[in-house]
């Protein structure tokens, strides 16, 4: 071992004080280290002379390249709307339901329309818009049974000014009653029954048969005699065996004792008018449209 | 003097007690709960002592010193649990139960406080103390006063710890504990202070040596920063609420020059000072230059302090800020860099110990991480590295490769080197099961680390992702899903490192109660290795 030792080893001294048995070489800094110590320090400062850097009593200095966090961002953003400019125009002119006969158009309605939803509809209608499945009371959008209607027109409607949402004065309304103030808990549970047997399922044929009246009294002038609903008014169809908030007989029962209240917020003003005509276009492209 | 002690213990106790029959929220009351019993448990502790002899110690004072390394070793558990644990609750949110206490949220805090502050602050205050007395050939300065910091530390650690659970919080990162439990560190800060600044004071060695500069800067500057980021109105004295002095970005700039620094002259400078010590004394070799640790010293102190505002390229700050902070942490690259060549080269002429001797791995591949994480520091404070970086995996993953590589490796060795010679062993219980520790530490933060730069990375340019017409490609619930399997993966690292940290505990306990290779050292042995040397 004693030979193998390199030379540097035995001929440094060291600084000949001693703590604990430590002891401390009085060797140089490593070369390379102190090259790039330098290097760094010499590029600092030539960076703060290109960049604003140095505070000064009003301001700081500007850099001689004249660069700024938000100038770069507003012309990155200006560049984009410099290109998208004149389709972006067309897209406003153009009628939403004859979008889709341009293919130029349609395609970057359908693209924006889609980056459109992942931002601000997917949190609630599902990163694949089917509304998180069935009974989460948020509505596929990828069905054709539609609440308030299918049309691409309508579409774009209901997005802009939102659903029962109480700062658009334009936005659409509807209330069902809380059955559970009006009706005995034995009488609803009735029309439960009567509303699964719309659509086929499981049911108490007698108790189906006193909710039938019930349902032509109390429930048929928004969700029709047949109780296929009314778009009109938002009232959905219970026949199709689709479900916003679930058809076991639970639920049911709760949704006509408690009623429901689902809100969507109004997006005008909140995204461009081009994103919403993308977005209800986008929507509408989904398989459902009417 | 005694009866001074009880009159202070009993009174705060009363006052205490007070203060959690009238506090206005569950936080606080606990607060103060706490705090009233262990004034009682102290008063009582004190009164039984009355009519004691008085002993004057001669020796190390290495009782608190054997506490703080249990401590250490607990928190160490405490904190790689939690962690485990909340990297699941990411990939399986079914792990957040029901109550609001299993919250991911909560339990964050808890997490890396349990980690930095009760698992490497317990463990810096153990080893500054261990190493300050032998380097200067002193017993501590001030009698009780270090059991003071020792218990006053753990006091503030439960404080934190009752107040992440119950919700009291200041929202500020590394920083979130409210006031009362900021103006008591404070008090033990300080004590904190004088008991290691009085042992320097009375050295019998003629020069302060390296390690005890970098404990002392960072007991120094932990205080300024825990003071001024911490400045804050309380609603009202018995609640535990309280409103910041700062706000908008001066607010978040004063969070970040502390938050960096908490990194900088907690995680860094004062683990330096256990370096110091530590790494030349297990291989048995001095320092490789004393040049070098001074130059370094001095780069490393001035620069970390301008760094902080990195951790805020392109917010709301000034890009003036932005760019110093930038190019300091840059130029901060070396100065890092000067504390691991010096570690590392160290053991030139004696990496053949490396074979044999676990140990003194742990320290070379905490220095290694040491190294990494200080290259990748900078590298993720160029602006345009950070535009990609910034708020994805990738920041956990630098942090973590910090965290357990250097800071935890060199706390590992630091307990492994200490327990047999404060418990008067010859050996530890078991070297293999260092060996063991070793490679599933190893193993584990190498899992953390890889998994979170593919999830980092993959997150970055997934939100960037734009089409040919400028629209975004992903939402951000596609990434979530995209990272999944590295959440998994993130996870069994933590495993692996928690399983590693167990097999110390069970080997120091071991050597603790003198099983295996761990025989007694004899009475002539204990005395030459306790006794303060003479000059």
């Amino acid at each position: 071992m004693k030979k193998k030792q390199k030379k540097s080893e035995v001929d440094y001294p060291t600084t000949g004080h001693e703590w604990d048995g430590i002891r401390e070489y009085d060797k140089p800094m490593p070369r390379w280290w102190l090259n790039t110590l330098y290097m760094c320090i010499v590029w600092a400062i030539g960076y703060t002379i290109a960049y604003p850097a140095w505070p000064l009593i009003n301001g700081a200095t500007p850099g001689l390249l004249g660069w700024s966090s938000r100038a770069d961002v507003a012309a990155e953003i200006a560049k984009v709307n410099e290109q998208n400019a004149e389709i972006s125009a067309k897209l406003l002119a153009t009628p939403m339901a004859e979008i889709g006969s341009d293919a130029e158009l349609a395609n970057f309605a359908k693209a924006g329309g889609a980056a459109v939803f992942r931002t601000y509809c997917a949190q609630c209608h599902g990163e694949g818009a089917d509304g998180g499945g069935q009974g989460t009371g948020y509505p596929s959008l990828q069905d054709d049974d539609w609440l308030w209607g299918g049309e691409s027109d309508t579409i774009h409607t209901t997005i802009t000014h939102g659903i029962r949402y109480e700062s658009d004065d334009d936005t659409r309304f509807s209330e069902m009653p809380k059955f559970g103030e009006i009706l005995e808990e034995e009488e609803i549970t009735s029309i439960a029954n009567f509303v699964r047997s719309l659509s086929n399922l499981e049911h108490d044929a007698a108790l189906a048969e006193t909710g039938k009246e019930l349902f032509a009294d109390n429930c048929a002038a928004c969700h029709g005699d047949t109780g296929t609903g009314d778009r009109e008014q938002g009232a959905p169809n219970l026949t199709d065996a689709i479900w916003l908030y679930g058809k076991d007989l639970d639920t049911i029962t709760k949704t006509i004792t408690y009623a429901r209240f689902g809100v969507m917020p109004a997006w005008t003003g909140r995204i461009s008018d081009a994103q919403i005509k993308q977005v209800a276009f986008y929507v509408h492209e989904l398989g459902g449209g009417e | 003097m005694d009866y001074i002690k009880l009159l202070i213990f009993g009174l705060l106790a009363l006052v205490a007690a007070m203060a959690a029959n009238f506090g206005h929220d569950l936080a606080y009351t606990v607060a103060a709960l706490i705090f009233m019993f262990a004034s009682g448990l102290f008063f009582i502790k004190t009164l039984r002592g009355i009519g004691d002899p008085v002993v004057v110690d001669t020796g190390y004072q290495d009782d608190v010193i054997r506490a703080g390394v249990i401590a250490t070793a607990f928190w160490g558990i405490v904190g790689f649990f939690m962690g485990t644990w909340i990297a699941f609750q990411l990939a399986f949110p079914h792990l957040n139960f029901g109550p609001e206490f299993f919250n991911f949220g909560r339990l964050r805090p808890l997490h890396t406080s349990a980690v930095i502050f009760a698992f490497g602050g317990t463990g810096l205050i153990t080893t500054s103390f261990y190493v300050v007395q032998r380097t200067s050939a002193a017993r501590l300065f001030g009698g009780n006063l270090s059991w003071f910091v020792f218990w006053g530390y753990q006091i503030f650690i439960l404080l934190a710890a009752t107040g992440y659970l119950l919700g009291a919080t200041q929202s500020r990162e590394y920083a979130e504990p409210e006031w009362y439990t900021d103006i008591w560190l404070t008090i033990v800060w300080v004590a904190y202070l004088v008991v290691f600044l009085g042992t320097i004071v009375k050295r019998k060695e003629p020069h302060i040596y390296v390690a005890n500069w970098f404990y002392l800067s960072f007991i120094v500057t932990i205080a300024m920063l825990h003071i001024v980021n911490n400045l804050a109105i309380p609603v009202s004295f018995l609640g535990s609420k309280s409103v910041s002095l700062f706000s908008g970005v001066q607010d978040a700039l004063t969070q970040w020059w502390y938050g960096h620094n908490a990194v900088g002259f907690f995680l860094t400078a004062g683990f330096l000072g256990m370096m110091y010590y530590f790494v030349p004394k297990q291989a048995n070799k001095p320092v490789f230059s004393y040049k070098l640790s001074i130059i370094h010293f001095w780069a490393l102190i001035f620069l970390y302090i301008w760094a902080g505002p990195h951790h805020l390229h392109y917010t709301a700050l000034p890009d003036w800020a932005q760019t110093l902070g930038m190019v300091m942490s840059i130029v901060l690259w070396m100065p890092s860099w000067g504390g691991m060549i010096n570690g590392l080269m160290t053991l030139s002429g004696a990496w053949d110990k490396l074979r044999s001797d676990p140990i003194l791995r742990m320290f070379v591949i905490s220095l290694a991480f040491y190294g990494m994480s200080t290259f990748e520091g900078p590298m993720m404070a160029i602006k345009v590295v950070n535009s990609l970086s910034h708020y994805t995996d990738w920041t956990i993953g630098h942090v973590h490769s910090g965290a357990l590589g250097w800071n935890g490796m060199i706390t590992f060795g630091a307990l492994y080197f200490m327990t047999p010679r404060l418990w008067g062993r010859r050996a530890l219980y078991s070297t293999k099961l260092v060996n063991w520790h070793f490679w599933l530490a190893t193993m584990g933060i190498i899992f953390y680390a890889s998994s979170m730069w593919v999830s980092g990375i993959m997150e970055g340019l997934m939100w960037r992702e734009v089409d040919a017409q400028g629209f975004l490609v992903n939402s951000f619930a596609d990434t979530v899903a995209a990272k999944f399997p590295m959440l998994v993966v993130r996870g069994t690292g933590g495993i692996l490192y928690l399983t590693g940290a167990s097999i110390m505990v069970f080997n120091l306990w071991q050597t603790v109660r003198g099983k295996g290779e761990a025989e007694s050292m004899d009475a002539a042995e204990t005395t030459a290795q306790n006794a303060v040397p003479a000059e």
